[in-house]
């Protein structure tokens, strides 16, 4: 069954906990992985890595340069997720 | 039909010695930096790489493999005269005939052992090693000479944002040997060649020959650029923290190994970021020692695994006996893992 918004922002949440050792309240849909969740571009891909697993959906590389926020990225998951 | 008599090989082989050579010249990020817009900073934390060695024109492919040789095989305590072949694997020897192979093998002293090479680039060393387990095994030699050799530096653009930063050079060896005991498990390893164009060299060599040099990369002064290695960073490392873990599972599972029965993990050195992930995807435990040798050494692609063993042997990091998990993986994009005890 397809994860919804809440769903995918804390699963996303957990995934950056895991990562980036970032609090999962922290993890907010206006949140800038970079600039915010101290996730830099190598930790997004570990970050795009884990949440292709989770979510059942693929994002090719040429996408997760444009998946700047914790929004962008739920938003990705919502409408491409298997 | 005749008979033909079958060969006889030991009933397992084993690494018995271990040698590196690293170039006298260490090069530190601050050099890196007069070619490239990047941090000190940017580097350490995206590659955790703070130095690098560069060879000079005398340390040749050849002659570094020749100091790493000579090591590896006091380590193992053997005479080169017992030497039945040498395997080198590398991408920046730039004469293609003949095989390096030949002359290391006639420097050191073998008795006309039989010498080639192999491109097998970042997975060279666990391609020659078991290319080495099978000669032993089956009867084709008794003592196998091992060398994963580079000069990357001779194949780096030092204005390409991505790679100028990574590479070194060096050389590393191990002997590898007849055992009563099984001592190198079972190689998982492969190919995919779908991704080649994800790690290679900008310009082949024969468009050199053409002439035409009209579409060739020009560097910032206007010169035709030698061909370098160029890589699309992200999938690279998406593909090695992803997909190599898996292998590296599968490897230990072939041997029989868990992750608490392991001592030691010796992944090949491409990005320290790389090696982290990897850790935490098999879960390590806490009493495994890693190998993070990168942070001095750079990216030395085949060499990188024998130079990062030889140097927690030498610091006491590792010991002889220990059970280590290799892994390189690299251009191709190819791969090769395995279980090994450590000389
Ligand atoms: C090379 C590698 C460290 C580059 O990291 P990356 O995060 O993929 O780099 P990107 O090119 O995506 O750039 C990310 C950001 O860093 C910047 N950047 C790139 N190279 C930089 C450099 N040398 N210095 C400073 N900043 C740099 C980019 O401009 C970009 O900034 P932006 O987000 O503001 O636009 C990384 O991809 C890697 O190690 N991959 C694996 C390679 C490997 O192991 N190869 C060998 C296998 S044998």
């Amino acid at each position: 069954m397809a994860a919804t918004q809440e769903e995918i922002v804390a699963g996303l949440a957990e995934i950056v906990n895991e990562i980036a050792g970032i609090p999962v309240e922290d993890v907010q849909l206006d949140k800038s992985f970079t600039d915010d969740l101290d996730v830099d571009s190598l930790s997004m891909v570990e970050v795009v890595v884990a949440a292709e697993e989770r979510f059942d959906v693929k994002i090719p590389d040429e996408d997760v340069k444009n998946l700047k926020t914790v929004g962008d990225a739920t938003d990705y998951i919502l409408k491409h997720q298997a | 039909m005749s008979k033909i008599k079958p060969s006889k090989g030991a009933p397992y082989a084993r690494i018995l010695g271990v040698g590196g050579y690293r170039p006298t010249r260490v090069v530190p990020n601050e050099v890196i930096l007069e070619k490239i817009d990047s941090s000190d900073e940017w580097i350490r934390s995206r590659s955790g790489i703070e130095t690098r060695h560069w060879a000079s024109p005398e340390e040749t492919v050849a002659a570094m493999s020749i100091e790493a040789s000579g090591k590896a095989i006091a380590d193992a305590g053997i005479d080169a005269s017992q030497i039945g072949a040498v395997v080198v694997s590398t991408v920046s020897h730039f004469s293609q005939t003949p095989a390096v192979a030949t002359e290391i093998a006639d420097k050191l002293g073998t008795n006309k052992a039989a010498a080639f090479d192999i491109s097998a680039g970042c997975a060279g060393f666990g391609y020659g090693l078991t290319l080495a387990k099978g000669l032993i095994v089956e009867g084709s030699a008794e003592y196998v000479l091992v060398i994963g050799v580079e000069r990357l530096s001779d194949l780096t653009d030092l204005e390409d944002r991505a790679t100028a930063f990574l590479f070194g050079d060096g050389a590393g060896a191990v002997v590898v040997g007849p055992s009563q005991e099984p001592a190198i498990g079972p190689t998982v390893w492969g190919s995919e060649g779908d991704k080649s164009e994800t790690i290679k060299q900008t310009v082949p060599w024969d468009r050199f020959r053409i002439g035409d040099v009209s579409e060739l990369p020009l560097d910032s002064e206007g010169n035709v650029k030698f061909p370098a290695i160029t890589q699309e960073g992200q999938a690279v490392f998406r593909w090695a923290v992803f997909e190599m873990a898996k292998v590296a599972q599968q490897a230990l599972d072939a041997a029989g190994i868990t992750p608490d029965d392991l001592d030691v993990f010796i992944p090949h050195q491409a990005n320290v970021r790389i090696i982290d992930s990897m850790v935490k995807t098999l879960k390590l435990p806490e009493h495994v020692t890693v190998a993070r040798d990168i942070r001095t050494t750079g990216n030395t692609s085949a060499a990188s695994i024998p130079l990062a063993m030889e140097r927690l042997l030498a610091t006491g990091e590792a010991k002889s006996g220990d059970t280590a998990l290799v892994i390189g993986f690299g251009a191709g994009l190819v791969y090769a893992a395995t279980v090994v005890t450590l000389p």
